[in-house]
């Protein structure tokens, strides 16, 4: 108005935010599992050993990077194991009528659309809570595999189809590794450098001060919700290639492993926060964790408990850390 | 007993009998006293665990580690048993509902003391109770000829006509009621839940609230892993896997509000009650059982979407002709 | 009285009587910041004090610290001379103080009777709640204020007035000494605010001691005995209210003479910019027709709850109205959404600022940009570059105070905080700026920086619409009102018929007035 007097952009570098951040924590904590693994296991430092090892995690991080935007915008979908098990029984149901390798692409990828779609129906265009509609549905399109396959199996996809969970790009790089690494970008891209992404942290943080801002909240949480659906439908692709058959089980209790993987990644639960590097960082350390341990013969059940404890642990100990500080 | 039976749970009382109905047209013999016993001694165990689970949503909280604290605990005294065969059963009992407790202070600690999200905390202990079932067992099972028969006789012990387990189901039932409509602990729950902010103003303290949900969800849960267990005659890792979902079914049925603040033990009984008549009706109707999730998803989508539209707000009323329109 | 903070005058100045409650040198600290710093308060049996400040004056603290919210880190809080210490509420509650919050701190899910008994319900057999005994006490206290509500109802299906009467009665339900009426008439009509009046009156006669905390000065002044000021978290003065003036009480808020002036104005209206026509809404408005030019400000007046917000909130798209049209410079806009609002030129700043305005854990940058990314970024992608520039250039315009760009809008003050808002929308350009409440809850201070920013905002052309319950406000700033009452227009006045008797004439309905 009369005088204006400047106000500097930033105060902390951006480099300085970055050191600081839950990110670089989490990485410290990967390589410090890495460097455990190689002295506990002479085996784990070979290349064919960990190419094998990212599919301990590839399949589960296309659908976290999803599932991030989705959390950050303050909404879940635990329905996306089952949205796996759907779209995994309609392509194996469309390979007993003849169709081929492009087809069964679009069919599994279509699927997952739809189911997204409906979740996001569910939650925006009737306004229900996301984690009750989501166990609902989670049910729903399992259920609907079961209804189909009962406890039968579907088999004989092409050979060609078993490119994608099998396939090898060059040398011990998988197919799946690279796509994965490309969704990584993408996912990034969309919520860093995008408008729609900060639409997510503005909803996330705020629905309310987000719609008066004049932002299309309805709009873009049913778009995550497509995207969570999308990509659940990729991962059913990979999955089901890579296992050659299809059951009504296929990927159980994958949700709360991916929801696991996105809150180890960083993001806030309660929506707000949370970064891509997080996630793919978190996914990392999974996979090394279980296969570190699998080196060890240490069962997978055991795995869980390490990283039902890591969960736990990364969130309480910032915080018993500062309550000691006070105290 | 009117405020009790609130619209919410007379609309599923009718869903329920509506379906009961339809299945007695074609098949009497489902609905003969003695099947319906059977029936609900069947859903007993889902009964006991929805009735926790209410109470810890009722606080704006979830349980997600009640199956886990189930199977955790059912292992313990199952390997208890093994270990001492002489040691009387209500002891055991003592021993899984002290266990289960534990279990579920544990949960409540993190959500009180270090405000922990809910979800990440019972996410994380589902697996580690699981993951400890595996330490202790190293993956074995513990069956039917390892446990002694006085472990295994009493859920199904019969008084009156009835099950133990199903006693304990309605004994459950009754005693929560009380527990919840007349105790300053049970008010406290709703308050807590339907309102934070102010239940801090009525000098109740919203944290320890929620650590009591959650001893009591824990408690429940581990007499159920006893009571699971022993009716079963067999114990491991994946005992009742995947359970806490249809557990919090149940409740969601049931007209519990994941919002918080809204339920009653009459509606986790009803919800849990719809579930089990669908699971034990199915094959009778020879409908496959595989048709079960669907049904019980589809169920729990509309039941949602039915309370969703009961509690919808009015809104402001400003307009004088409006207010006497309505 | 004393202007200059500094040790607590003693209470014997003020009166004879031994007070019921006194606190002496109270501090309340939170990181950071000095909520309470030596403040003292005395109540008197049978009287009414009256607690004044502005806002952060540290009033709000005060009443968490009596009712055992917040525990004091300095000072002793005594009750009939003997000290008392309330770790807990109801530690608070048993010690005889009770208090009716500013917000209904009430539970829509339960019955009326527990929402009054809820922590001290009476117990009978096992020490089971015995709801017989509750229901008859509820039905005693509700009728003892005048009240004619069903303790068997669901909180829910009460409407406002009656909430706050079940408040009060849970306030009346403890055995209390000492009555805290935190801005007790914020949400009521004008009949129910006499009707608390008179309640007040027999609390007084049946010789509780009252805490009054009030905004308005009239109500200070009709029924409070003694004051006390507290400003920046200390205390300024007390003594009877008898010997003070409204100006002598202004002056200990804020510590200076402050006269309300408003900003001289030049009459500078333009072209019609804004038309609109027959808005309805099922049950909250009806009728809503007028037009607005540029380079105008067109005051909204009328009571709390007459559906002004309501109105504005659907002509900014939040909800949808059944019926009208809009016009934005003569041609047909259709407004489903506020992205369409803004879209269209309309924007809005809302009275709720913390849920609505600004987004507390985004930077101030990302607050600013937050409508216009599409002129920031390039196909969808940021540009932060651009952010930075569009934001610096706003936030200078409206003279903000901050650490930096990228701090989060949730560490500033109130006052910065709606300049954020503000400064989000005129980056938008605008062409219709619709500001509710704009200064409520705003330091007088700051309240003149606001009428002369949307003065200024006038003169450069931007058409204006201000809702706003504050008559000097509206009579200052206006160049036409527009009152409603009950969801309808009942009056457009322009500029030579705004009085402060028109006004709330038309507002309350009164016929001889409105004439």
């Amino acid at each position: 108005m009369t005088q204006t007097r400047s106000i500097p952009d930033r105060l902390q570098s951006p480099a300085e935010r970055y050191l600081k951040s839950w990110e670089s924590l989490l990485l410290l904590v990967a390589i410090g599992i890495f460097v455990a693994n190689s002295f506990a296991s002479p085996y784990f430092l070979n290349a064919w050993n960990l190419s094998d090892a990212t599919f301990n995690f590839t399949e589960k991080a296309m659908i976290a990077f999803a599932m991030a935007l989705l959390i950050i915008s303050g909404e879940i979908d635990l329905s996306v194991a089952a949205i796996i098990a759907l779209a995994s029984t309609a392509m194996g149901a469309a390979v007993q009528i003849g169709v081929g390798t492009e087809g069964l692409v679009v069919i599994g990828l279509a699927v997952g659309v739809l189911c997204g779609a409906f979740n996001g129906f569910l939650v925006t265009g009737l306004g229900l809570p996301s984690i009750v509609v989501t166990i609902g549905t989670m049910s729903l399109f399992r259920g609907i595999s079961f209804i189909i396959l009962g406890d039968q199996a579907y088999r004989g996809y092409p050979p060609e189809f078993a490119f994608f969970g099998q396939g090898y790009v060059w040398w011990v790089i998988s197919f799946e590794f690279v796509l994965f690494a490309i969704i990584a970008v993408i996912y990034a891209v969309i919520l860093h450098k995008t408008n729609f992404g900060r639409a997510v942290y503005a909803i996330g943080n705020n629905a309310t001060g987000a719609l008066f801002s004049g932002i299309r909240v309805g709009r873009v949480k049913f778009i995550l919700f497509l995207l969570t659906g999308l990509m659940s439908g990729v991962a059913a692709i990979c999955l089901t290639s890579r296992l050659g058959s299809t059951r009504p089980s296929i990927a159980f209790g994958w949700e709360l492993e991916i929801v696991t993987m996105v809150v180890l990644g960083g993001v806030n639960i309660l929506g707000g926060s949370g970064t891509i590097p997080g996630v793919v960082i978190a996914a990392f350390v999974m996979g090394l964790v279980t296969f570190g341990l699998g080196l060890l013969n240490v069962p997978g059940i055991v795995m869980s408990i390490v990283i039902g404890a890591l969960l736990i642990s990364v969130i309480a100990l910032p915080r018993l850390w500062s309550m000691w500080r006070q105290a | 007993m009117k405020r009790i039976l609130a619209t919410r749970e007379l609309l599923l009382l009718v869903a329920i009998g509506i379906v009961l109905a339809i299945i007695a047209s074609r098949f009497p013999a489902f609905v003969t006293p003695a099947n319906l016993t059977v029936v609900f001694n069947d859903t007993s165990p889902l009964i006991l665990l929805a009735i926790g689970q209410m109470i810890v949503i009722l606080t704006k909280c979830i349980d997600l580690s009640v199956a886990a604290n189930l199977a955790l605990t059912g292992m313990v005294v199952a390997l208890v048993n093994i270990a001492a065969p002489d040691l009387p059963i209500p002891v055991i009992i003592v021993i899984a509902t002290g266990f289960g407790t534990l279990l579920g202070m544990f949960n409540g600690l993190l959500v009180w003391k270090l405000a922990i999200p809910p979800i990440v905390v019972t996410l994380g202990t589902m697996t580690i109770f699981r993951g400890c079932i595996f330490l202790l067992t190293e993956g074995k099972w513990v069956n039917s000829h390892e446990m002694t028969a006085a472990f295994k006789a009493v859920p199904r012990a019969d008084i009156l006509g009835l099950p133990v387990l199903s006693w304990i189901a309605i004994v459950a039932v009754i005693f929560f009621s009380l527990l919840m409509t007349r105790t300053t602990l049970g008010r406290a729950f709703y308050a807590a839940g339907g309102n934070p902010h102010a239940a801090t103003y009525a000098g109740i303290n919203v944290g320890r609230t929620q650590f009591w949900a959650f001893t009591i969800s824990g408690a429940i849960a581990g007499l159920t892993g006893y009571l699971w267990v022993s009716r079963f005659a067999v114990a491991y890792v994946d005992v009742a896997g995947g359970f806490e979902l249809t557990v919090v079914a149940a409740c969601v049925i049931g007209g519990v509000s994941i919002m918080g603040g809204i339920g009653t033990v009459t509606g986790a009984l009803l919800g849990a009650l719809f579930l089990g008549i669908i699971a034990n009706a199915l094959p009778v109707v020879n409908i496959s059982p595989f048709w079960q999730m669907a049904i019980s998803g589809s169920a729990i989508i509309i039941a949602v979407v039915v309370n969703a539209q009961a509690n919808r707000s009015p809104g402001r009323i400003i307009l004088k002709k409006a207010e006497q329109a309505t | 009285m004393q202007l200059e903070p500094g040790p607590a005058v003693s209470s014997k100045t003020v009166s004879d009587i031994a007070p019921r409650l006194s606190l002496k040198g109270i501090t309340k600290t939170f990181p950071g910041v000095r909520a309470l710093s030596e403040v003292s308060l005395a109540l008197f049996p049978g009287k009414v004090t009256a607690l004044v400040g502005e806002n952060g004056a540290g009033k709000s603290t005060l009443v968490k610290v009596l009712t055992g919210i917040y525990q004091p880190n300095e000072g002793e809080i005594r009750i009939d001379d003997a000290p008392v210490r309330f770790p807990t509420p109801q530690a608070a509650e048993t010690a005889g103080v009770t208090a009716i919050h500013q917000e209904t701190v009430l539970f829509d899910e339960l019955s009326v009777a527990e929402n009054i008994f809820l922590g001290h319900a009476p117990k009978g057999r096992f020490g089971l709640i015995d709801r017989a005994a509750m229901k008859a006490r509820a039905r005693e206290i509700l009728s003892g204020i005048g009240a004619n509500i069903d303790p068997n109802a669901t909180l829910k299906d009460l409407g406002t007035a009656n909430k706050h009467l079940v408040a009060i009665a849970r306030a009346l339900s403890i055995d209390a000494r000492v009555v805290i009426m935190d801005e007790p008439t914020a949400a009521l009509s004008q009949k129910e605010i006499e009707e608390l009046y008179e309640l007040v009156e027999g609390l007084k006669r049946q010789g509780k001691a009252i805490l009054f905390i009030s905004h308005k000065f009239d109500e200070i002044f009709r029924i409070a005995d003694y004051y006390t000021v507290y400003r920046d978290g200390q205390m300024v003065g007390d003594g009877v209210i008898a010997d003070v003036s409204e100006p002598d009480l202004v002056k200990m808020m804020v510590g200076r003479e402050v006269s309300q002036i408003f900003p001289e104005r030049q009459q500078n209206v333009g072209d019609e910019v804004l038309v609109v026509d027959g808005y309805e809404h099922p049950t909250e408005f009806a009728d809503i027709g007028f037009t607005l030019k540029r380079g105008e400000i067109l005051g909204f007046y009328g009571l709390v709850g007459a559906g002004r917000s309501e109105f504005m909130q659907a002509l900014f798209g939040i909800t949808r109205p059944s019926a009208g049209q809009v016009r934005i410079d003569g041609a047909p806009v259709t407004i489903r959404s506020p992205a369409d609002a803004v879209n269209s030129g309309i924007v809005y700043v809302p009275e709720d600022r913390g849920k609505q305005g600004a987004i507390g854990a985004l930077p101030i940058f990302q607050n600013v940009t937050l409508p216009s990314l599409a002129r920031t970024s390039h196909k969808g992608f940021l540009k932060l570059a651009e952010e930075f520039k569009l934001a610096r250039e706003y936030t200078q315009r409206l003279d903000l105070r901050a650490a930096s760009l990228d701090t989060d809008v949730g560490n500033l003050s109130g006052g910065n905080q709606q300049k954020v808002v503000i400064a989000k929308w005129l980056a938008t350009q605008p062409k219709v700026i619709i500001l509710d409440e704009p200064t409520k809850g705003i330091d007088i201070g700051s309240k003149a920086a606001v009428h002369e920013f949307m003065a200024e905002l006038a003169a450069q052309g931007l058409a204006v619409i201000m809702v706003s319950s504050e008559i000097p406000e509206i009579v200052g700033m206006s160049d036409r009102v527009i009152v409603m009452r009950e969801g309808r227009m009942v009056a457009e006045l322009t500029k030579a018929d705004i009085t402060p008797e028109t006004l709330v004439g038309h507002a309350a309905g009164i016929k001889e007035a409105a004439q």
